[in-house]
């Protein structure tokens, strides 16, 4: 019998995904999934997805999962998480859903330091409502909201959510990561898995943001699209870690 | 238990936790932050209690879903403006079958309006308030004894039917201090375990809870079952009360604050001998509309007095038909009637209509 060395993971469902060819949603997914394989936390593991093109993340992960309003995922995900500190809770999020709509809940969650790992999915368009403009859009970059390109004077500047996010104390772990590459994906699979351990070790708030490709909407090949993050998205946002004092241990009690 | 004189936020509050509520979330408005005052203290005396002042109203009943996805009791509270910014999450919540208390002490509207006591969301509450066609149960205390019985009662109701149950009182019900008796703490540990929670799929398939249904089909079949559930609703859950309406001529209907000043002003013009009594509806949705029409029979007179413009007027008229002549006083600006200004209305239509 030849040995398997290649299988779906437990965590994730046999279902083919919606999403469009190049998209990088159904790597993050599978990565997740991978995750809590290896965490051996299925059966303790509560997801919240967002409003966006992951609204249906619940169809290829395997674990209990709470659809969230628009932009409130983390909010939701606090409930969850102080009504059963046992559980581990994760939130999906594209840039529209937490960078646009739900950047206050966001921001408020980090600030309390809530023991939540959030997956932070930039594409840099609205994917789901046909790519109109997202806050995180480059300058120049042509969306059906910005015919012309984004000008900063009428639509303001790319905002760097997670850069926001590590000035309040509560948060412990951000790090900003990509697709678009073996090394890549193995790097983000590094970080996601940390986000988890943050929460498991009752550490505090922890965010990694994947810089995702969106072919389609940005109206390129998969290939010229993972080559557009590698060469110009990652001028604005580039990769890294961006915070992490998760070694001076546990920041602050968390109440309940 | 031996009689407390306490403030009505106060009452919500206690008798809430008493009911095995674990989980708040809310944020400061006037006037019901005693509310969440009084929680914050009370549940930092209980290892399994959760309060959460949050940064806004929309967090605030987020976090409420959530914990409620937990399948802890969960509430919030607010008043108009704030209640206005939770209806999202209570259409969502309506949309996955989530239970949750939700509190609304209002105050005049519409915008900021005032702090005064008022009725201005009636319509709000009983109508759905949010988008998507949908119902919550709103109770309508009127004492502060009410206010425990029916606050215990909205936890029963709201995972009973897996709703959302509004508590609708107003300033007046919220400061007023009433003695009042609690029943027992209940532990929640007792509470009949709920077989659709988040709680991680151990031994089991995994669970979702979601209100998005892109299938036509699988949407109609779920607003149907919410039909059903409404229906079900309707028929078990209204509740009112009369008040010397035996042989009375004219009935006055209110509810909450309106209806405890309406009850003065009934006392008052039967001590002159005029035959009125009182219908109080006790849950606003469902609206007890067949109660009220059975009425009819020998009532032909109904005097409506409201808190506000003409609310709750309506569903009298849709009830009533042509059965009775419904006629209306209403204070919309927070100015409290007295049971003198009430017995005064009650009076001229006696007069004008010879009853």
């Amino acid at each position: 019998m030849p040995k398997q060395v290649f299988k779906r993971p437990e965590a994730l469902k046999d279902n083919v995904t919606h999403y469009c060819p190049g998209c990088g949603h159904g790597i993050i997914h599978r990565l997740i999934a991978e995750i809590i394989d290896e965490l051996g936390i299925r059966d303790k593991t509560v997801g919240v997805p967002p409003v966006g093109c992951a609204v249906l993340a619940y169809n290829y992960i395997d674990v209990d999962m709470g659809e969230a309003p628009h932009g409130r995922a983390v909010a939701v995900a606090t409930g969850i998480k102080r009504a059963r500190p046992d559980l581990i809770v994760f939130t999906y999020q594209g840039d529209g859903d937490i960078a646009a709509i739900g950047t206050a809940e966001t921001i408020h969650a980090a600030n309390r330091g809530e023991r939540v790992s959030v997956i932070f999915v930039n594409n840099g368009v609205f994917g789901m409502t046909g790519g109109q403009m997202a806050p995180t859009t480059l300058l120049g970059q042509t969306t059906t909201t910005t015919p012309g390109g984004r000008i900063a004077l009428r639509d303001g500047y790319p905002l760097d959510l997670s850069q926001m996010l590590a000035v309040g104390r509560g948060s412990v772990y951000i790090e900003r990561t990509a697709v678009t590459s073996p090394k890549n994906i193995i790097k983000t699979k590094k970080a996601i898995k940390k986000a988890f351990q943050v929460q498991m070790n009752d550490l505090g708030f922890a965010l990694v943001e994947v810089l995702s490709q969106c072919p389609v909407n940005w109206k390129l090949s998969p290939v010229e699209a993972c080559r557009r993050v590698e060469e110009e998205v990652v001028k604005t946002y580039p990769l890294g870690i961006i915070k992490d004092t998760t070694s001076t241990g546990r920041l602050h009690k968390l109440i309940s | 238990m031996a009689k407390q004189l306490m403030r009505g936020s106060h009452v919500i509050a206690e008798a809430a936790t008493r009911a095995g509520c674990r989980f708040y979330a809310g944020y400061p408005i006037t006037p019901q932050n005693e509310l969440p005052e009084y929680m914050s203290e009370r549940f930092a005396q209980l290892e399994d209690a959760t309060f959460i002042q949050a940064e806004s109203e929309l967090a605030a009943i987020n976090m409420v879903m959530g914990a409620s996805m937990a399948g802890v009791r969960a509430m919030t509270s607010s008043s108009s403006p704030g209640i206005s910014l939770k209806q999202e999450a209570i259409s969502y919540m309506a949309g996955m079958e989530l239970p949750a208390v939700v509190v609304n002490i209002m105050r005049g509207g519409p915008g900021l309006g005032n702090i005064a006591p008022s009725q201005q969301d009636y319509f709000q509450a009983t109508k759905g308030g949010g988008h998507g066609g949908y119902r919550t149960i709103v109770l309508a205390p009127y004492s502060g004894q009410e206010l425990v019985t029916l606050t215990v009662k909205a936890f029963d109701l709201a995972d009973a039917y897996r709703t959302t149950v509004i508590l609708l009182g107003d300033g007046l019900m919220g400061q007023m201090m009433e003695p009042v008796t609690f029943p027992d703490p209940i532990d929640p540990a007792t509470l009949p375990q709920k077989e659709w929670v988040l709680d991680g799929a151990r031994g089991r398939d995994s669970r979702l809870i979601v209100s998005m249904l892109l299938d036509p089909v699988q949407m109609e079949q779920f607003n149907w079952k919410l039909a059903r559930k409404y229906e079900a609703i309707c028929e078990r859950e209204t509740q009112y009360e009369s008040y010397l309406l035996d042989d009375a001529l004219l009935a006055v209907v209110a509810f909450g604050t309106a209806a405890r000043i309406a009850k003065g002003a009934v006392n008052r013009v039967r001590k002159a001998g005029l035959k009125v009594g009182l219908f109080r509806p006790i849950t606003l949705w469902p609206f007890p509309g067949k109660e009220l029409r059975a009425l009819t029979r020998t009532i032909k007179h109904l005097l409506v007095f409201e808190m506000n413009f003409g609310q709750m007027v309506e569903d009298v008229k849709i009830s009533v038909g042509e059965q009775a002549r419904v006629h209306f006083h209403g204070r919309p600006g927070g100015i409290i009637s007295t049971p003198h200004e009430i017995a005064d209305a009650i009076t001229k239509l006696i007069y004008r209509y010879e009853l």
